[in-house]
């Protein structure tokens, strides 16, 4: 899933300054109220206090060394699993706090240079800025938070929030005037007007969420939680009655009933430590990973909500395309020579600085007409006007006019001339194929022929589509085409539909229409009209570059503006899902092993026939197990060696592979399920052969 | 085993497996209101309930309003059943007089205690029973007081299956049908048309129907015998097809009275089976996708087997300790005897009573044609596992299929977002709500059945109580060791299951026994209704999301397994420890020639 055009602030999660920090959360984390949160973990802490009292009197007490050491090694290894819990945990936080602490550094005293009432400037601390204060920034000065530019052209180094070191431009009015505190101009100088209030500047709200500060529950997890703690009073339940069950049946048994170090132990192996340890590091580590793509989430929900997403809504020009419309045929009309219609074509588009007008100009030359400079004083460019849809130029009394083809056809009619049946034709052809037909004319010929500009699909999105197919996502792009031509892109990129002509209504009605079906829909968007549609989309990705009024209303904010993203992202958020169903369903599975270590290991005396033999429950020992103080340890000691085990699977996520549900099923349930019924076995067999070498329990 | 054994038993889930589909189409129709073949007859009869109970027939309820309905049927109809069973001895129809002053030695008191355990054990559809029927119950109060129960318990359970049922298909709409209506149509259109040919069935096969006094003659070796009477066939027919399970004798289906033939024996098998059978192709015929309910019935059936050859299995075996003694050892090839005949009668044989075991304690049953307490003790684990599974194999009518539909709904939960969604079932989202509801069905189960087993194993009664008598709680027991405890295991596990069979050896008849049984099958019975049609509420209000190929498949062969195996870890991993204690260390220790 990585994809060359996405530079990752690549920091590795294994970094030494993060493990260091995070041993020592480990311990910060081991507080009661935060640690109450988690259930799980809760009652292995209780368990972990009880049994360190315990030891401690029994030391008091003048125990045999040899029971003390098992209790001792017990008391250890229960500490042991909720301290591995926490540093899972402060693990998947740390990339985050890294980062936290880079942007915060950048966050230091700035000044700004504001305007007073009386039309005179003033310095002041950014931090003090309300919002509505208008601010003068000039080049190499840090703009001090966010804002709308209201007067002024500059460019801005934008690295601090997106690590993309190229400038990019900021300017009043329209879509490219929203400006980011902590930003800085190079060039020029920018008027601004403050939109954010202090401490909810954007840079603000960033540090927060990458500090994970204020991180709620996503429902789901809310669910998992629930499931958790379920099964935690299950298993409580089974344990504690085992106590007065044991009095019921060792009361004919010379031999003492099992106490309570092994009752704790059976506890804590059976309640779902693995997945209740890192349940929190894998919601905390998804977020982080769609971070690392550059991709602000606002709520861990969001995420959550990509990996359900049922339908995407693709722009098509920056997404599907390439963005830019290429002549690549010059169609003449019926007795017009092409060389005139190359002249024609490049000379009306000589002032076009648009990729289309320019690759007009490139491909004229095809034709031998050479680009030339025009400064006659008689030439007079007519700009591209959206309610004309004409641009041209008039060069002396010739009048040359391109664009779209209705337009053209009713200015020839308006000078009197006919329009050509085949040239007809040619433009239907062109717009069928999924081009853009532009027609050329003037008040001389009348129709001169038409230019067809082809959008060109970016290379891989075909097999993308079918990938997100086969996941049973479908894909809608969104284009201001026509139908025909719409149709013939569509095809072209193999997505499952489209909307012509889109509008911000229809596209508004399109995701409500879509939801009423009961499925989820993400899309991108950047201009202010997006903002409705961006609020009503489960999942909404605003562009950086876009209006505040955008970002305000995604749940998601793209720093690097590549409208693309949103499959990376949805991507993402089902790898988040699919890691906690594997280690959930990996969690329980494991359960099976540790009842045939510890329950032969603490009923094996029952019934049997003196004091130096087993009893007949010692047979439940499948895994040959040495003794029943060596069987209990190793089953906690994999219980808590586990979750050490599967941070890294709880950090990078389950290896994710686009393919239909029913075969995800089958791979990730052979893996995590079968595997995590087969897993203990072997490594409680290891543990127990361990512990007999290093002396740490008894052979029998 | 004998291949006639096993063939025996593929035969009868083979008719089961036949008659589910077409059953379950006949109640899709009845529930749907649609015309059946009964309706020109039967319409009229509904019609008259709902004009003189004044029933709105068309109302749609939501999920709080249908439960308070089923509480409060349940409530004051546990109440009616109380009274008469407190004053059954003044009402007509007692020829022995029970309750009376001249009533023959052999009759038993009905102290308050029992009337409580009773009325609470038949309105629960559990069917335990602290006495005997044929020393304690005047005709009246086994055809008023408990058949009634038999019928609308069942017709119950199935009524509320069918609303969990409605909370997943519809959208948005939040009402789950109307209980009055369910309650009806279930009684008048299912229960009682199926019951009738049964009924006559048995009779045909010698199963008593009358209301004369107990018959008192002089046997060949001149001892004097009575033979009780009774309405046994009507009673039979739907203490079977409405999984009760309450015998209208002590000795229940191995009475030859109730049960005298193998031809008998199979037809009461059926009834037991084929109304939670015929309810997963309704379920699948209600979600548009039969596949869903032939899923959850590959489940049962898969489950069901496996119990049932691992029974027969030990059974056919018998005891290994009576080897040496030339004890008729092997087993005969019609399975009537060798293996461990102990406790089993001669015309049903090893492979009939131990299918009978299986089937009665899959299913919330309860009615034996063996005695529990005498199987071996892999047999007796096996009828404890299936209990303590929480009766989804099969189950109770009704009641077995949302308590499946729990279980499917953890399932998809568990490991729905291995396919990286948010875990749905049949096109609605599982979420907080749902899980929520599902936990505290199990956990209601894990808590009566340890809770309450723990508390009789350890408790102590001082002199002259009026709870039990002096001592231990565990001298109620006839075995000591695990033998006895599996027989106090059983016991509350069979109650909170609302099974009511008795492993047996527990001599329950005491105001301890009887009360806190009479709470676990409270528990059991009402404290898992309301978290399930909770649930069904909460999904009822849900939008309906539809299926795409990124959807978790609940049909497939995958399904099946992963159903099967949190059936088998949430069940069984629970009362693994427990059982071990029991049965698995009783089986040890027979190997080792140590009997209890």
């Amino acid at each position: 899933m990585t994809n060359e055009n996405i530079k990752k602030q690549s920091k590795s999660i294994y970094d030494k300054k993060i493990i260091n920090r995070a041993l020592i959360d480990a311990f910060i984390k081991l507080n009661p109220k935060t640690l109450f949160k988690n259930p799980v973990m809760f009652v292995v802490l209780i368990g972990s206090i009880i049994t360190t009292i315990m030891f401690f009197e029994n030391i008091i007490k003048g125990n045999k060394f040899e029971n003390l050491l098992f209790q001792f090694q017990i008391t250890i290894w229960l500490w042991f699993t909720v301290l591995f819990a926490n540093f899972a945990e402060a693990m998947a936080e740390g990339r985050g706090k890294a980062q936290a602490d880079t942007l915060k550094k950048n966050k230091q005293a700035t000044m700004a240079t504001r305007e007073t009432v009386r039309g005179t400037s003033e310095s002041v601390l950014a931090s003090s800025l309300k919002k509505g204060d208008i601010v003068l920034v000039k080049a190499n000065e840090t703009i001090p938070s966010d804002g709308e530019v209201i007067e002024g052209v500059a460019s801005v180094n934008e690295s601090a929030i997106t690590g993309e070191s190229a400038p990019v431009i900021r300017e009043s009015g329209g879509d490219r005037s929203a400006v980011t505190g902590g930003t800085t101009v190079l060039s020029d100088w920018l008027r601004i007007k403050i939109s954010v209030d202090p401490g909810q500047t954007f840079i603000d709200r960033m540090i927060n969420l990458v500090e994970g500060a204020n991180r709620q529950k996503t429902p789901n997890e809310i669910a998992l939680d629930i499931l958790l703690a379920g099964l935690t009073i299950v298993f409580l339940l089974a344990v504690a009655t085992l106590y007065p069950f044991s009095i019921y049946s060792y009361q004919s048994c010379p031999n003492k009933a099992p106490d309570l170090f092994s009752l704790i132990s059976l506890l804590v192996c059976l309640i779902p430590t693995t997945i209740g340890g890192l349940l929190s590091a894998i919601g905390i580590a998804g977020m982080d990973r769609v971070l690392q793509y550059n991709v602000l989430a606002t709520s861990g929900k969001a995420v959550e909500a990509a990996g359900d997403v049922d339908t995407l809504l693709l722009d098509k020009t920056g997404t599907i395309t390439l963005g830019n419309r290429q002549a690549v045929e010059f169609v003449v009309a019926p007795k017009i020579a092409i060389q005139d219609l190359a002249d024609a074509a490049q000379l009306s588009s000589l002032s076009d600085e648009t990729p289309e007008g320019r690759s007009i100009v490139i491909y004229a030359k095809n034709y031998g007409i050479r680009e030339r400079e025009l400064s006659d004083k008689d030439v007079t460019f007519i700009p591209f006007s959206a309610q004309t849809r004409i641009s041209g130029v008039n060069i002396n009394n010739r009048e040359i006019r391109k664009g779209a083809t209705d337009s053209i056809f009713n200015y020839a009619k308006h000078n009197g001339f006919t329009v050509p049946h085949e040239l007809e034709r040619e433009v239907t052809r062109i717009a069928q194929s999924g081009g853009t037909p532009l027609v050329v004319a003037d008040n001389i010929s009348g129709l001169l022929g038409a230019i067809y500009l082809k959008d060109v699909v970016k290379g891989g999105m075909k097999e993308r589509f079918a990938q997100l197919r086969s996941m049973g996502i479908r894909t809608i792009m969104i284009t201001g085409d026509n139908p025909l031509t719409a149709a013939a892109i569509a095809s072209e990129a193999g997505v499952d539909d489209f909307l012509a002509q889109a509008t911000p209504e229809n596209k508004m009605e399109l995701i409500k229409h879509e939801q009423t079906g009961g499925r989820l829909v993400a899309m991108t968007g950047d201009g202010t009209n997006d903002a409705p549609a961006l609020a009503q989309a489960d999942v909404g990705v605003a562009m950086n570059t876009g209006t505040q009024a955008a970002k305000e209303a995604g749940n998601m904010i793209d720093l690097d503006s590549n409208p693309t993203k949103l499959i990376e992202v949805v991507e993402i958020g089902k790898q988040l899902l699919m890691t906690r169903g594997a280690l959930t369903t990996f969690s329980i599975a494991n359960d099976v092993a540790k009842y045939f270590a510890i329950l032969p290991a603490m009923f094996g005396s029952l019934y049997a026939l003196n004091a130096n033999t087993h009893g007949p429950l010692w047979a439940l020992n499948i895994m040959g197990l040495h003794s029943a103080q060596s069987a209990i340890l190793a089953a906690v000691i994999f219980n808590a060696l586990i979750i050490i085990v599967l941070i890294p699977l709880a950090l990078k996520g389950v290896t994710y592979r686009a393919m239909d549900a029913k075969s995800l099923l089958q791979r990730n349930f052979l893996i995590y399920g079968v595997g995590g019924l087969v897993a203990p076995f072997p490594g409680i067999w290891i543990i127990d052969q361990i512990l007999v070498i290093l002396h740490l329990a008894p052979v029998n | 085993m004998t291949f006639l054994g096993i063939c025996q038993i593929f035969f009868f889930i083979s008719l089961i497996l036949l008659i589910a589909q077409p059953l379950g189409l006949y109640i899709y129709n009845v529930l749907e209101g649609n015309n059946t073949l009964f309706s020109g007859i039967l319409r009229p009869s509904e019609m008259l309930i709902y004009r003189l109970a004044n029933i709105d027939f068309c109302e749609e309820m939501n999920w709080l309003k249908y439960t308070q309905c089923v509480i409060a049927f349940s409530l004051v109809s546990m109440l009616l059943t109380y009274l008469l069973l407190m004053f059954q001895n003044l009402l007509p129809l007692n020829p022995m007089h029970f309750g009376l002053s001249d009533a023959p030695v052999y009759a038993s008191k009905m102290t308050p205690d029992l009337a409580f355990n009773t009325a609470i054990s038949f309105t629960t559809n559990t069917n335990w029973q602290s006495y005997a029927g044929e020393t304690t119950m005047t005709y009246l109060s086994q055809m008023l007081a408990l058949a009634f129960h038999n019928f609308v318990s069942a017709a119950t359970g199935i009524a509320i299956a069918i609303a969990v049922i409605r909370g997943f298909i519809v959208n948005r709409v939040g009402t789950i049908g109307n209980f009055w209506t369910d309650l009806t149509r279930i009684t008048i259109y299912i229960l009682l048309p199926i019951c009738i040919p049964i009924a006559l069935l048995l009779v045909s096969q010698g199963v008593i129907q009358n209301l004369n006094p107990y018959l008192t003659f002089t046997t060949l070796d001149n001892h004097n015998q009575t033979l009780p009477f009774g309405l046994v066939a009507s009673q039979e027919a739907i203490k079977n097809l409405g999984t009760n399970g309450g015998g209208f004798f002590n000795a229940n289906s191995a009475h030859p009275f109730e049960n005298p033939t193998p031809l008998t024996n199979l037809l009461e098998m059926l009834s037991i089976f084929i109304i939670p059978a015929a309810l997963t192709y309704t379920f699948g015929k209600m979600v548009k996708d039969t596949r869903q309910g032939v899923a959850l019935l590959t489940v049962m059936t898969v489950i069901f087997l496996i119990g049932t050859l691992v029974t027969y299995h030990f059974e056919a075996k018998g005891n290994p300790n009576f080897k040496p003694y030339n004890i008729n050892y092997a087993t005969s090839q019609l399975g009537d005897s060798g293996g461990n005949m102990e406790g089993k009668e001669l015309r049903f044989g090893i492979a009939n009573s131990s299918l009978f075991a299986v089937v009665t304690t899959d299913s919330s049953c309860g009615a034996v044609n063996c005695l529990h307490d005498c199987l071996t003790p892999m047999g007796g684990l096996i009828t404890l596992l299936n209990i303590e599974l929480g009766e989804v194999v099969f189950g109770g009518t009704g009641s077995g299929l949302y308590g499946i539909i729990v279980f499917a709904v953890l399932s998809v939960f568990i490991a729905g977002l291995m396919v990286g969604r948010t875990p749905e079932y049949l096109g609605k989202k599982i979420e907080k709500k749902e899980v929520k509801m599902a936990m505290l069905f199990i956990l209601v189960a894990a808590f009566s059945i340890l809770v309450f087993t723990a508390i009789a194993s350890v408790i102590n009664f001082p002199k002259d109580s009026f709870w039990n008598s002096f001592g231990s709680g565990t001298n109620n027991l006839n075995n000591v060791g695990p033998h006895g405890f599996s027989e106090l295991l059983y016991a509350f596990s069979s109650c909170t299951g609302n099974n009511g069979s008795a492993f047996a050896g527990l001599s329950a008849n005491t105001p301890f026994y009887n009360i806190l049984l009479g709470i676990a099958m409270f528990l059991g019975r009402f404290f898992m209704i309301i978290p399930v049609l909770a649930m069904a509420g909460s999904l009822s209000k849900k939008k309906l999301v539809p299926a795409s190929i990124g959807t978790f498949p609940t049909y497939s062969y995958l399904f099946v397994i992963l159903l099967i195996s949190v059936i088998l870890i949430v069940g069984a991993l629970t009362f693994f420890p427990a059982l071990c204690l029991g049965p698995i260390i009783e089986e040890f220790l027979m190997r080792q020639g140590k009997l209890f």
